[in-house]
């Protein structure tokens, strides 16, 4: 049997391994200290000082107002609601449709640049989208629909689906891909014809996939913060339109948190948006994961 | 132990050095109780800049922090300070009132702009924390209120504008104000107002719907005057309102009449007589009585020649000069 030498290679190897650990552990870590911070910034007040009833369905959101602020959530949870479902309309038949021509149809060069094509729009950042709905988009949808003011869900939701497509398209894609080649071949070795194939076949074992990225769609489009603030309006509305322009969660808290004194009434409501954020997404992420292992799961 | 004795030697310089490195190094001795490692370096990080400014040779440096009104005149008076007084600089941020006064609450500013005053019970939080805020008044502004340009609105009446932007107001349409829309304008206001830490948001509450009304909801909530600005002036039936420095060629500023006086021009000379009936001044707060570089700085503003520049920035000086 070998001595263990303690060598450069040796040490290299254990510092390496001590680097990678780190960053293994450091993740969740960051996640338990952010999720520690938000709870004992707010969770005190949320369980034990806010209204409730008032919290969840008033509209009226007047947090500095004078001699009584008001803290009704009720249209900012609307307005988060409204632009996310809108988005997930424009998002979820374009993402889809491109997730199944990259995966089944196109072939060599074509899929490779799609591919590429379609991570790019990820990297566009958030901002520079809010931007296009703000100068672009605005002036458009006043032109095109006749409505008094362009930054409105449909803008926010167009511009938001946009942001979710790429990664609802990925990951259809590798739900599709992971669908065994035997399947395909058995159907048409049947005589299925290609769109039976992939309507018959594929896609119904692909569905925990579909639904995960959809889901992840979901996620992304109620965290989105900057693109949403400029797109919407950013106006306190209970929406009965796509052309009326609302207020998302997120941008609240954008807008907001950086004026607020610490440990005021205010600073800690708009914590508690950020708790309800949390477990929303929280849920919509475990939801999504939880679908693609049962997925993997079934595979092996 | 290293930490310890690095904290001593802070507290020796500390001794007759100037006020606003004690202020720096108490925030990291508050800091110190938390977290000794990180204090440790900034107080190490402190402790070299100290000793440049013991030999004369550092410049001190405030931090003036708060309104989006005056933030342009802060930024003129500290590039035209830096060269009459280069040893002392200016650190300009905007970001609205309520930014500069939780600034100041929390004790991270020297100087705090606010176009409102501060409330009672951001004053008793301030002395919580040890900060007693000393009001300037360095100047006055119309709060303008501005439409598209293709308006054809000629002026408006102070319950008019209680009406459009107030609870329980009525008016939501320009036709209910008489005013016929030209061709391709939308008949609805679109209501655009400020964010609501906003001391503009703020005083035009107390001015116009009075000091318990409340602000309709539905209004487009801009994050800055330059935002209101840009939207009013790419949305035919907008209203919005904000400082008078932000008027640009592409939108109407409408004259403004309160208890069925005639309209008035926003403009600096209807602020400084006050005829404008929605003129406020601009205050400018400091952590206690100025002393050392901040006196000086607050002086050299209500100087004649601090003054000059607020008036070239758009907004009126607090006296005649």
């Amino acid at each position: 049997m070998l001595e263990d030498r303690i060598d450069l290679a040796w040490v290299v190897d254990r510092i390496t391994q001590g680097v990678v650990f780190v960053g293994g552990v450091s993740a969740i870590l960051f996640v338990i200290a952010i999720f520690v911070f938000i709870a004992q910034q707010g969770l005190g007040f949320a369980i034990f000082e806010l209204d409730k009833g008032v919290f969840f369905t008033s509209p009226a959101w007047r947090p500095t107002s004078e001699p009584e602020p008001q803290f009704g959530a009720l249209a900012l949870m609307a307005g988060t609601a409204s632009v996310t479902g809108f988005a997930m309309l424009v998002s979820v038949p374009f993402s889809l449709g491109a997730a199944i021509y990259i995966g089944e149809f196109a072939t060599g060069r074509t899929r490779e640049f799609l591919k590429v094509l379609v991570e790019l729009l990820a990297a566009i950042p958030s901002v520079v989208w809010g931007f296009i709905g703000l100068t672009i988009m605005n002036p458009l949808i006043i032109e095109v629909f006749d409505v008094p003011v362009g930054l409105t869900i449909l803008n926010a939701g167009v511009i938001l689906g946009l942001m979710a497509a790429p990664i609802m398209t990925t990951i259809a894609e590798d739900a599709l891909k992971a669908v065994p080649e035997g399947y395909r071949e058995a159907a048409e070795a049947m005589g299925a014809t290609r769109w039976q194939v992939i309507r018959q076949v594929v896609l119904p074992s692909a569905k925990n996939g579909l639904v995960a990225a959809v889901l992840l769609g979901v996620g992304r489009g109620f965290g989105e913060t900057m693109a949403v603030l400029m797109a919407s309006g950013h106006a306190i509305n209970l929406p009965t339109s796509p052309f009326d322009s609302v207020r998302a969660l997120t941008a609240t808290i954008a807008a907001e948190l950086g004026e607020t004194a610490r440990g005021s009434e205010h600073y800690k409501v708009l914590f508690s948006l950020g708790i309800l954020l949390f477990i929303v997404t929280f849920v919509i992420n475990l939801l999504a994961d939880v679908l693609v292992r049962g997925r993997k799961g079934k595979r092996a | 132990m290293g930490s310890l004795r690095t904290c001593d030697r802070t507290e020796d310089t500390l001794k007759g050095g100037p006020r606003q490195i004690h202020k720096v190094l108490k925030k990291a001795d508050m800091k110190a109780m938390k977290l000794p490692l990180l204090a440790t370096l900034a107080v190490a990080a402190t402790l070299t800049s100290c000793g440049g400014s013991v030999n004369g040779s550092s410049r001190t440096i405030l931090q003036n922090k708060g309104s989006d009104t005056l933030v342009n005149v802060a930024q003129a008076w500290a590039e035209e300070y830096s060269k009459v007084n280069p040893s002392c600089a200016i650190a300009v941020t905007g970001g609205g009132s309520g930014t500069g006064i939780s600034a100041m609450i929390n004790g991270t500013v020297d100087i705090a702009n606010s176009s409102r005053s501060m409330k009672d019970k951001e004053m008793t939080m301030a002395r919580e924390n040890g900060v007693e805020p000393v009001e300037f008044t360095v100047g006055f502004d119309a709060l303008a209120v501005y439409v598209h340009k293709d308006n054809p609105i000629e002026s408006i009446t102070i319950e008019q504008l209680a009406m459009i932007y107030g609870e329980g107001g009525e008016v939501e349409k320009w036709s209910q104000l008489g005013i016929q829309m030209p061709e391709g304008a939308s008949d609805e206001i679109v209501r655009v107002s400020r964010q609501n830490n906003s001391g503009t948001y703020a005083y035009f509450r107390e001015a116009v719907l009075g000091k318990t009304g409340n602000y309709k909801l539905g209004s487009l909530d801009m994050h800055g005057s330059k935002d209101v600005v840009d939207l009013v002036e790419k949305t035919p039936s907008a209203i919005g309102y904000s400082g008078l420095a932000y008027a640009t060629d592409h939108l109407k500023l409408v004259p403004v009449s309160s208890g069925g006086g005639a309209p008035v021009e926003p403009t600096v000379e209807t602020a400084i007589d006050r005829t404008y009936p929605i003129a406020r001044p601009l205050l400018m707060y400091t952590s206690g009585q100025p002393t050392g570089a901040t006196k000086e700085y607050m002086d050299w503003i209500l100087s004649d020649v601090g003054q000059q520049i607020i008036l070239k920035k758009g907004y009126a000086p607090v006296r005649d000069l």
